[in-house]
């Protein structure tokens, strides 16, 4: 009754196809000799090599890495304390906002996360550039560190960390020798989904960045604006084969300490 | 699973006395602090401004709170609230229409993506159980890719000179290009396929924890397949399809990205409309109006989803 059907198979192939297909479209022309996109102009390398001419473009590239890099650090501490304090402290002062400010960013639309920081850091009269980029990344970014690594630490069994204070291990040393391994998938699946997020952000990064501060998404979607071109194919494809090493890597590693 | 564990018998933190409980405060501050820093306050910034009148200067608005004045000072800012860029926006037709064609791009958005979602979900579901963790990959691997790159990828294939018009006219299917690009197809095209993932893996969720026993007991009672597919496998997935559908529909109503380099200038969403405002027509106080109003039409249908999802974890 429940056996896969032909026709299962076919909405997977087609589904896959629909998710797959641009992006493969994507990374082909940009080994197109041609500008144009319908016309296969033969097999070429030529647009990586210009990249490496175009100065601002690796400008922005270093702008958000660092951006990313900081961000993914601190979100994750950040992330993690708001784990753990919403997993085991039951007696914190106005718990309920605690609980719906770290909810709240992941569902805000992004346009009004970047309009309210920009009047925060105008109200307050802060330069823009990378600090204030970076604490606007960090700030949705903690809220889904908190969430993955809430879902890991919930499901944790309190008696072993209990144990170890029992056996003479001051509280917060038992939590980074007993709970904190258990919880390092969660943590570090955290930090890699905060560098993502916080590498992909164009709108929080508009309205919080300053002159000198343009991150690679600022850069392409200025272009992008103008039309489709090569050479952010060349961009792109760079990015995707990236972040596939590095989810690649991520799984493996996590398969082999299982 | 619950989040909420109950709290075992002499837990280390937050358990007896006040200096343990101080101790798990500790913990608790750095975050709290960092979101109430920057976002709680933030967003009262944004809901103070909504109430200001635009000026020409930089920042170009005014009035703001001055401190230095006491409460006597404040009284005397808070008279001059003013509601003049909620009724600018009750009255202009243009914002009406953005909010409305926002969410009616977002709704047919979610149903598209609902009935592409629903049958690789159901399949995935379906397949060998060896299969199962690698088709998920499949399914999260794009969430990892920029999202940026993801709707960039369809103006190449969409536009007017593309590649979907280049296959369509070789093959002859179609003598004249089509225009997809830059219309509100194009918009549906792109939030379907930027947010295929979120509707897919709650529905996944749902359909895998079914027992197939129950599509064999209603056959057995002489149901046709369509109807126990339609009692049994749709009825059952509902918490998941209500979740998928609303993962779908809130970041679609305040999406900006897809808009502006899928849609074309007919295309009305509040996201660009807040953009532009703010970053064209630098009227501060009036953008923060209508990202006040925007977080009002979303607090429906995230409650809901909140709701969903508590019920779901009884």
């Amino acid at each position: 009754m429940s056996r896969f059907t032909r026709l299962n198979g076919a909405a997977l192939a087609l589904g896959f196809a629909f998710l797959y297909l641009p992006i493969v479209i994507l990374i082909v022309f940009s080994f197109n000799e041609s500008r144009l996109v319908t016309v296969w102009g033969g097999f070429s390398t030529k647009w990586y090599v210009e990249l490496w001419r175009n100065a601002q473009l690796i400008d922005a590239a270093k702008v958000s890495l660092m951006v990313g890099l900081t961000t993914a650090t601190i979100a994750t501490v950040l992330g993690t304390l708001a784990a753990v304090a919403l997993v085991r402290t039951k007696r914190l002062p106005a718990r309920s906002l605690f609980t719906a400010m770290t909810y709240a960013p992941l569902v805000m639309p992004e346009v009004i996360t970047g309009l309210s920081m920009l009047l925060l850091f105008v109200a307050i009269g802060v330069d823009r550039g990378f600090w204030t980029i970076t604490i606007a990344h960090t700030t949705f970014a903690l809220c889904f560190v908190a969430v993955v690594v809430q879902s890991r630490l919930s499901a944790f069994d309190l008696s072993i960390e209990e144990a170890a204070q029992d056996l003479g291990a001051p509280p917060w040393k038992a939590f980074c020798l007993v709970t904190l391994p258990a919880i390092a998938p969660a943590v570090a699946a955290g930090w890699l989904l905060a560098f993502t997020l916080s590498l992909d952000d164009l709108v929080i990064a508009s309205f919080t960045s300053g002159p000198g501060s343009t991150t690679l998404p600022m850069r392409i979607f200025s272009s992008v604006r103008l039309g489709v071109s090569p050479d952010i194919n060349a961009v792109c494809t760079i990015l995707i084969g990236c972040v596939a090493v590095g989810v690649m890597t991520a799984t493996l590693v996590t398969h082999r300490r299982r | 699973m619950s989040v909420e564990m109950e709290e075992p018998a002499g837990a280390p933190e937050g358990g007896r006395g006040f200096v343990p409980w101080l101790k798990s405060i500790a913990v608790a501050l750095p975050p709290y602090l960092w979101l109430v820093v920057f976002f709680l306050v933030p967003f009262l910034i944004v809901l103070r401004m909504s109430f200001s009148e635009a000026v020409i200067a930089m920042p170009p608005y005014a009035p703001t709170f001055d401190l230095s004045e006491g409460v006597s000072g404040l009284w005397a800012r808070v008279q001059e609230f003013t509601t003049f860029n909620y009724t600018f926006l009750a009255e202009d037709s243009l914002y009406w229409r953005a909010y409305l064609s926002s969410l009616r791009i977002a709704a047919i958005s979610t149903v598209i993506a609902l009935l592409i979602g629903f049958p690789i979900a159901h399949a995935m579901a379906r397949a060998p159980r060896r299969w199962r963790p690698l088709l998920l990959a499949l399914v999260i691997m794009p969430f990892w890719t920029s999202f940026l790159i993801r709707v960039y990828a369809w103006i190449g294939i969409l536009k007017r000179d593309g590649l979907l018009n280049g296959i369509l006219q070789w093959t002859g299917v179609i003598s004249e290009p089509l225009t997809i690009m830059n219309t509100d197809l194009a918009v549906f095209i792109g939030i379907v396929y930027a947010y295929l993932p979120f509707m897919i893996l709650p529905l996944y969720a749902s359909l895998e924890r079914q027992d197939p026993a129950l599509l064999e007991a209603a056959a057995d009672l002489g149901s046709p397949p369509w109807l126990a597919f339609w009692q049994v496998t749709v009825r059952l997935s509902l918490p998941g399809i209500v979740a998928g559908c609303l993962l779908v529909f809130i970041p679609a109503v305040g999406e900006f990205v897809i808009p502006s380099l899928l849609g074309g200038s007919d295309t009305l969403m509040i996201g660009q409309t807040l953009w532009d405002e703010f970053f064209s027509n630098r009227d501060w106080p009036l953008a923060s109006a209508v990202a006040v109003i925007l977080v009002l039409v979303l607090v429906v249908p995230i409650t809901l989803f909140q709701r969903a999802q508590a019920r779901q974890a009884d």
